[in-house]
């Protein structure tokens, strides 16, 4: 049990804590208006002619 | 062309960034259920399958019995009162692999133990619609021809044990005998020593054909065993600290 | 410019040869020593293979002039062979998988059809259909589009000659081994990761051969960036890898026999087996099909993906997400409860980037919509997404512990999967075909967009009927279940539940029977686009864009 517990306080706050910055990091990568272009030219990739 | 170099990194990057991400999940999730002490109830009464009982086990996998028979009671008033107390995760402790099921097309098997004569089961087996009209079940007639000679059965006690199921030195050495003796009692020599081996275990020839043992003396002899292990009227499932 | 004008053996070449060589002395040996019957036949149709891959590699340096160029013309020399191959193969496997469906449909409603053998029986032939369809059609078509997408947006031919070959045929004589496996009831008796350790440890080299082709192809790309969808193909190749080395960690009895037994039991077993089950679902079935959809709907509409934004998030959060739902499959059971509530609260959590890809495939639509009146092809694969976000939505539901105490060993878990695996996974793969086909054959176009329609429809009925028979029979049995009559007593025996079954299982074979049809209707127009359609002259082609 005192593993247990230790390791469920563990996960639900740092655990929690560590999710979120990484869905923040991904969403603000996503969205970085410097990266828009490459994203942009990317989406055509399938549209190009050979 | 530098350049170039980088995103042959970036690739790499990537595929390590996916195995990083996919292994999280697995971790926390995997690996503490073969640490917490908890995950496993202490009981008493559990025991490896004698050999004829893993024989007849490997036919149920075989013919996917799991695919349409669960062996998992839930913790839910219905099934407890259809099928039994709820199985604990100490009864499949020694299951390699687990047969817990995923879908009811027939009943739950955890606790069929018992609860039909060997007969029954024979001729069910043999063909389920002279017994149970309605049955959808596909019929096995060909189990009660096909012979065993156990002569291998060592060879599967000592995988198991090397994977950790308590097969002792001496039940390794006696398997083929206890696999005979089993299924046909009266023309073993030493079935005392067997029943002190395998506790509960329960010698007698199953399908009714005293000639030889087969497929279905194995079968029946798993169905007539499972669930009859742990004694539920000394099981305190309060102190069950399986934490659920 | 041709690189190599030169014809000679490659090394890859001589390697791929001498590992096959001695693939085959193994067979050779284990069919001298096994005491085990299947085990000999799998040696032999071992040997067999070995010794038509070796005769197919000499073959093919004899045969050419000269060894394949990088490039023709300044344009890429893709290569098409494999896809090929692993085209016809998805087809041949489809209709074998849905045609063994269909049997084992007909055998719930009607059980004589088991013939009371041991190899019609239907504990061994729903391994049969569920390997069939998932990995045989569905890895066949994973196999031929990710090799077709990963060259045309790198923009340069795949890695390696001999490797990507060695990919598609390893793979289908693993599918061949485990299937007929099956039937001769050699099983691991684990969900999904049926096939026994030695058509594991095959299929374990096929598949590193696989990443690495897919590796080294991205390597050497043209392209600065990485398609979207190679992300996708690239977690289904390395999630695989793990989740199928995991699973199916087992020891052999004897390495010259058949039977092995798994290293886990037990609790652990279930939560590796279905952590295994439930992400099979989810790198295999959706992840490389959602790599189809971002490329083929895009291509296909002619319109690049809706937002390339949402893609990146999509695919983030789906991987990670994913990989926690197996528990859902264990409520109520023996598995600790923190695991369960962990799988329950990440299912429900994976609704939203599952509707978030399906948003942005439908989405790449938007302001061409008019294309689904006309294209049948687009119109199959836009409807396959409409039902990935059904069942995305299914399945979240169904993963709370209260409905899944419902749902769970009921044919609602049945239903489900196949408004996934018929609905989303079998529909994006036949767009996905009816595009490839003409594209890799050279031909302007599928032969009769006409039977496209009619496939369309025959099939969709098909699934309708199937996943409303299996709603109601699966809500029905689950509530019989748990009825109580009026003394407290429960209600129904469980054989009652059973009768109550039946008509349902009539209707879901007559909508198996009608989703046959249409893939044999596919199977005709395929073949009559490959022998008759017409060809697409190289004066035809759009004018080309310069490669940046």
């Amino acid at each position: 049990m005192d593993t247990y517990n230790s390791l469920a306080a563990f996960a639900q706050t740092w655990g929690l804590v560590y999710f979120v910055v990484l869905f923040i990091a991904v969403v603000a990568y996503a969205l970085w208006p410097s990266n828009k272009d490459r994203f942009d030219e990317a989406s055509q990739i399938p549209l190009r002619k050979d | 062309m530098n350049r170039h170099a980088i995103f042959e990194k970036n690739s790499i990057v990537l595929t390590v960034g996916i195995l990083v991400m996919v292994a999280i999940g697995g971790l926390v999730e995997l690996v503490p259920n073969f640490y917490l002490k908890s995950t496993i109830e202490k009981v008493d009464g559990m025991r490896p399958y004698t050999p004829l009982e893993l024989a007849g086990r490997n036919i149920y996998v075989r013919e996917g019995c799991y695919l349409c028979h669960s062996q998992m009671i839930r913790t839910l008033r219905d099934e407890v009162e259809r099928y039994g107390p709820y199985s604990l995760a100490a009864e499949s402790m020694y299951d390699h692999p687990f047969q817990w099921g995923s879908k009811r097309t027939g009943p739950d098997l955890a606790r069929v133990g018992g609860k039909y004569s060997d007969d029954w089961h024979v001729q069910h087996l043999v063909d389920p619609r002279s017994v149970s009209p309605a049955s959808v079940m596909p019929g096995y007639p060909f189990l009660a021809k096909a012979k065993l000679t156990g002569e291998d059965i060592v060879d599967h006690l000592k995988v198991n044990a090397l994977l950790g199921v308590p097969y002792s030195d001496e039940m390794i050495e006696a398997a083929r005998a206890d696999f005979l003796a089993q299924a046909n009692p009266d023309a073993a020599d030493d079935i005392d020593g067997f029943e002190a081996r395998y506790p509960k275990a329960v010698a007698r020839d199953f399908d009714g054909n005293p000639e030889a043992v087969t497929e279905m003396d194995a079968l029946v002899a798993y169905l007539q065993m499972l669930g009859t292990l742990v004694d539920f009227n000394l099981y305190d499932g309060k102190a069950d600290i399986n934490l659920r | 410019m041709a690189s190599t004008a030169k014809r000679s053996l490659t090394l890859e070449e001589g390697g791929f040869a001498v590992f096959t060589g001695l693939i085959a002395l193994y067979c050779l040996m284990a069919a001298a020593k096994t005491t085990d019957a299947v085990m000999a036949f799998h040696a032999w149709v071992g040997l067999a293979l070995s010794l038509i891959g070796i005769f197919a590699i000499f073959k093919g340096y004899t045969k050419r002039k000269e060894n394949p160029p990088q490039t023709i013309d300044g344009l890429p020399n893709y290569q098409l062979g494999p896809i090929k191959f692993a085209s016809f193969m998805a087809m041949f496997w489809g209709i074998a998988g849905f045609t063994v469906g269909l049997v084992i449909a007909l055998q719930l409603a009607y059980p004589a059809l088991n013939f009371n053998l041991p190899w019609t029986n239907f504990g061994r032939l729903r391994p049969l259909h569920t390997s069939a369809v998932i990995f045989a059609f569905g890895g066949n078509v994973l196999l031929a589009t990710s090799f077709y997408i990963v060259q045309r947006t790198c923009q340069t031919r795949i890695a390696g000659n001999t490797a990507p070959w060695f990919v598609v045929a390893g793979y289908n004589a693993f599918i061949l081994i485990a299937g007929t496996g099956y039937l001769l009831g050699v099983t691991q008796g684990k969900e999904y990761a049926e096939p026994e350790w030695y058509a594991d440890l095959w299929l374990t080299i096929v598949w590193v051969v696989y990443l690495l082709v897919f590796l080294a192809t991205l390597w050497k790309r043209k392209e600065p960036h990485i398609y979207v969808a190679n992300w996708f193909f690239l977690a289904f190749i390395v999630t695989i890898a793990m989740l199928h080395l995991v699973n199916n960690a087992t020891v052999p009895v004897s390495i010259f026999g058949t039977k092995s037994y798994i290293v886990w039991s037990g609790v652990q077993d279930a939560m590796t087996q279905w952590w295994y089950g439930h992400n099979a679902v989810g790198f295999f079935l959706t992840a490389g099909f959602l790599a189809i959809m971002y490329y083929f709907i895009p291509k296909r509409a002619d319109r690049p993906v809706y937002s390339y934004r949402l893609s990146i998030v999509h695919f983030w959060s789906l991987i990670f997400l994913y990989i926690w739902a197996g528990p859902h499959h264990l409520h109520y059971t023996a598995l600790p409860q923190w695991s369960q509530t962990l799988g329950m609260t990440f299912s429900v959590m994976l609704w939203m980037p599952s509707w978030g890809g399906m948003i942005n495939g439908l989405m790449t639509l938007s302001g061409a919509w008019d294309k689904l009146r006309t294209d049948p092809v687009l119109r199959m694969m836009v409807v396959s997404v409409a039902f990935y976000g059904m069942s995305t939505f299914e399945g979240p539901l169904m993963s709370v512990r209260a409905v899944n105490s419902l749902s769970h060993y009921t044919d609602w878990t049945i239903g489900h999967v196949h408004s996934g695996a018929l609905g989303w996974v079998a529909f994006v793969s036949f767009g996905a075909l009816y595009c490839l086909v003409p594209w890799i054959w050279n031909r302007k176009g599928v032969y009769s967009l006409k039977l496209v329609n009619w496939h369309f429809w025959v099939a969709t009925i098909g699934i309708v009927l199937y996943i409303s028979a299996m709603w109601v029979s699966g809500i029905m049995q689950g509530l019989m279940w748990r009825a109580y009559n009026a003394l407290g007593f429960l209600e129904y025996s469980f054989i009652e539940t059973v009768e109550a079954m039946h008509p349902f299982y009539v209707i879901r074979a007559l909508g198996g029977a009608l989703f046959v049809v249409g893939a044999l209707i596919m199977a005709y127009n395929l073949w009559m686009t490959v022998q008759h359609g017409e060809v697409e002259t190289a004066s035809a082609k759009p004018a080309l864009a310069p490669a940046e």
